[in-house]
């Protein structure tokens, strides 16, 4: 037994600011002062408050250290790990309060949180399995294998009302019971960790923090369905992720809880996992099982549908990460249990990935039907640098743009849907009042435009002409009756592309002009960018009553387009300025404004 | 997306070879093995010259423009080389809300090349890439497996120079 447990965040975006450093340093401060028998080191997964980390949590006080540096170690060894006395200064500022310290769980941005999905991430070693079966892991599959049929494992998940966590929605159940349906020699079930989506990193915490869970899943409902193999297609760009899968992998192997005779019950179920190379449109069902057959990721028509004919021709169910993580917990405690969370058609939890303009930005995990403003204001922390929220993107290039005026919708997969975005697999980026919603749009196309496979003319050709009339818009060329060709368009392709990527392509596009058509309008009547974003509409002017003549701006210009002398209010020659706002950063009295 | 496809000659060595054919012959009974073969090849050489991509289709039984299609398809594979420090410029919602489009800017000015190009003197590549999920620290970029956040267009001298050796 140790007397002290230090918990390091080693998830990707810890990792990413040095957490593999600050645990060497650790351990060697802590062998330095003898501590090694008294004190235990631990690697765990990701905290959620990825804007804080580094993180270090020490238990039993369970003191938050947030962005630890490695100078900072000695001191925390010294005085919190060898003599008791906390580092207040180095802790998270919001657990403290006055003289006392607070639970991290009643700190604002976890107080609101609900951790189903995200239970281990955290607070287990991933890279040791008897942390995770002492969480009750492998039970759920033990008691499906022992105490229930397939059939009650499919009617369990189904009346838990468990929706697709990867965007769709579709009910879990449903899908395991049209693939344990159909007979065939040869079933498959798959994990789909492609997780694609731009500022979506969710499934990467789960597989990173908690990889068994994902693997006990799958195995739950291979036997639901009466299969023997399952795939995980995860990201290459994943490296963290797919080398904590290897060694869950291989230590489920060896206690028996993947392979052959699980538990003694002559069930067999074994795991290979699949490396992605990059191609978002693997994040739809056909063409991720195309890409795991080593052909191009492209999609086909469905029907017929995985369930019926899949991975090599086998009914085959897939999954997302964040669905799986769900389901051991439903078969341990029931689908009343389940129910009892959520709104009325979603149930259970959701996990959300917030970045962008955000204070907090990290993973937090809610019941569904906690609204965008609970999510943006209270648990995120809100804006920085007192701007103000102008949009929060969800469901990524699938997906559309909520204004504030719907800010108090209770989030769930129908009301997103009904305001014109979507879940999606969870990405939640929110923008200011300096995001330009045209320039938003283009970007998001230019992504769809450069994962389009191909396949379809609709999406291939259609997406490409939408991004041109945006580019058009954005220079300032746009008419009135592009913005109109921009919606039909935008219907066109909505009706026609062949899989989900084309299909949700135009949603970004259709809600900016839904919420923010002003913006366009602004863009083509009066070729002003309102956000100030749009280069090619910007003109900087000095302010001759707030000039001083520094001079300062004249030396930093790159191409000599400020003139005037010393003392004297300067002027901006706009033919020669090239819109680098250079000038702006470099003068202290504000007298150059943006237009 | 379109590829770009490299003109500079081919300099595969024996030992690569002989680690490719040892690469081959573990997958090729596997089902559906072009894509694994073809990520541990990009190991080995750092890209897929198309010389690469052919003995792979000699040895696996499978038409060369079959193994050029799966190459051209996925992002994560090259047809040029890379330099001796690749440096990623995340291009992610998140990173590009917080002016990831600046830094590549900067970077396309200094290093005199576009993504997916190379210094002639081979000691720099550029790429712009996909969400990497560090969006915590954003915007993000990376040189080889340095990662480095939290950036702003004023950084970009200062790193460089770290690897200017």
């Amino acid at each position: 037994m140790y007397r002290s447990n230090v918990l390091v965040c080693g998830g990707t975006g810890c990792t990413s600011s040095n957490s593999e450093q600050i645990m060497a340093k650790l351990k060697e401060e802590i062998k330095a002062k003898g501590l090694e028998k008294e004190v235990n080191v631990i690697r765990t997964g990701c905290f959620g408050l990825c804007a804080l980390g580094p993180i270090m949590v020490v238990y039993p006080e369970g003191s938050f250290y947030s962005m630890v540096k490695v100078e900072d170690i000695p001191e925390i060894v010294e005085e919190h790990l060898l003599k008791g006395r906390i580092v207040t200064r180095l802790l998270y500022q919001e657990t403290v309060d006055n003289d006392t310290i607070k639970s991290l769980n009643h700190t604002p941005f976890y107080e609101k949180q609900m951790r189903i999905a995200l239970r281990n991430c955290g607070v287990i070693n991933p890279e040791v399995i008897d942390e995770y079966i002492a969480r009750d892991g492998y039970a759920a599959l033990g008691k499906v294998l022992t105490e229930m049929t397939p059939q009650q494992v499919i009617d369990e998940v189904l009346a838990s009302g468990l929706r697709g966590r990867g965007g769709a929605g579709f009910p879990t159940g449903r899908k395991w019971g049209m693939a344990a349906a159909n007979k065939a020699d040869q079933k498959y079930v798959c994990c789909n960790a492609d997780e694609g989506d731009p500022g979506a990193f969710m499934d990467r915490s789960v597989l990173e923090g908690d990889p068994h869970t994902v693997l006990e899943a799958m195995a739950i409902a291979g036997y639901a369905i009466g299969a023997s193999q399952g795939y995980i297609y995860v990201r290459a760009e994943y490296p963290i992720a797919v080398k904590r899968l290897q060694i869950a992998l291989d230590q489920a192997h060896e206690y028996g809880l993947l392979g052959k005779n699980i538990f003694d019950t002559g069930f067999d179920f074994d795991i290979s996992l699949r490396l992605g190379a990059g191609a978002f449109v693997c994040g739809e069902e056909t063409a991720l099982m195309t890409s795991i057959e080593g052909k191009r990721g492209e999609p086909h028509a469905r029907p017929p549908y995985p369930a019926v004919k899949g991975l090599f021709g086998k009914p085959t169910i897939l999954n997302n990460v964040e669905t799986y993580a769900n389901i051991t917990q439903i078969i341990l405690n029931g689908a009343d249990w389940f129910k009892s969370i959520g709104t009325e058609k979603s149930k259970g939890t959701k996990v959300f990935a917030l970045g962008g303009k955000i204070k907090h930005t990290g993973l937090v995990e809610v019941p569904m039907g906690t609204t965008l403003r609970e999510i943006v204001e209270e648990i995120g922390g809100g804006v920085p640098n007192g701007r103000k929220f102008k949009a929060a993107q969800t469901g990524g290039p699938s997906g559309g743009c909520i204004p504030a005026s719907k800010m108090d919708v209770p989030i769930d997969y129908d009301n997103l849907i009904a305001i014109g975005s979507m879940m999606g697999s969870g990405g939640l980026i929110v923008m200011d009042d300096t995001t330009c919603m045209v320039d938003i749009a283009k970007f998001f196309l230019e992504f769809t435009v450069d994962e389009s496979c191909g396949k379809c003319t609709p999406c291939r050709v259609g997406t490409k002409r939408l991004l041109e009339i945006l580019d058009k818009i954005t220079k300032g060329n746009g008419t009135m009756e592009d913005i109109d060709k921009l919606e039909e368009l935008c219907y066109y392709i909505k009706d026609n592309a062949l899989c989900g990527l084309g299909q949700t392509a135009p949603n970004p596009v259709l809600s900016t002009l839904r919420y923010f058509r002003d913006e366009y309008e602004a863009h083509v009547k009066e070729h002003r960018c309102p956000a100030g974003v749009c280069k090619s509409l910007l003109r900087y002017e000095i302010q001759a009553d707030k000039c001083k003549g520094c001079t300062a701006c004249a030396r930093v210009c790159p191409v000599g387009a400020i003139s005037g002398t010393v003392k004297q209010p300067h002027v901006i020659d706009t033919s020669k300025c090239i819109k680098c706002g250079a000038c702006m950063e470099k003068c202290k009295f504000n007298a150059i404004v943006k237009l | 997306m379109q590829k770009r496809i490299s003109n500079i000659p081919f300099h595969g060595t024996k030992e690569q070879e002989e680690k490719l054919h040892q690469v081959i012959a573990k997958h090729k009974d596997d089902p559906g093995a072009i894509m694994p073969v073809l990520q541990d090849a990009q190991e080995i050489y750092g890209y897929l010259p198309i010389e690469v991509q052919t003995i792979i289709a000699n040895e696996m039984g499978v038409p060369l423009e079959k193994i050029f299609g799966v190459a051209t398809f996925y992002s994560q594979f090259s047809l040029t080389p890379k330099g001796k420090n690749n440096i990623s410029v995340c291009l992610g919602t998140a990173c590009y809300v917080k002016g990831a489009g600046a830094l590549l800017d900067k970077l396309t000015s200094i290093l005199g090349i576009q993504p997916d190009e190379c210094t002639p003197d081979g000691k720099f590549s550029l790429t712009a890439c996909r969400c990497i999920g560090a969006c915590g620290l954003a915007p993000v970029l990376t040189i080889n497996d340095e990662v480095y956040g939290r950036l702003t267009p004023d950084d970009i001298d200062g790193i460089l120079a770290k690897y200017q050796d």
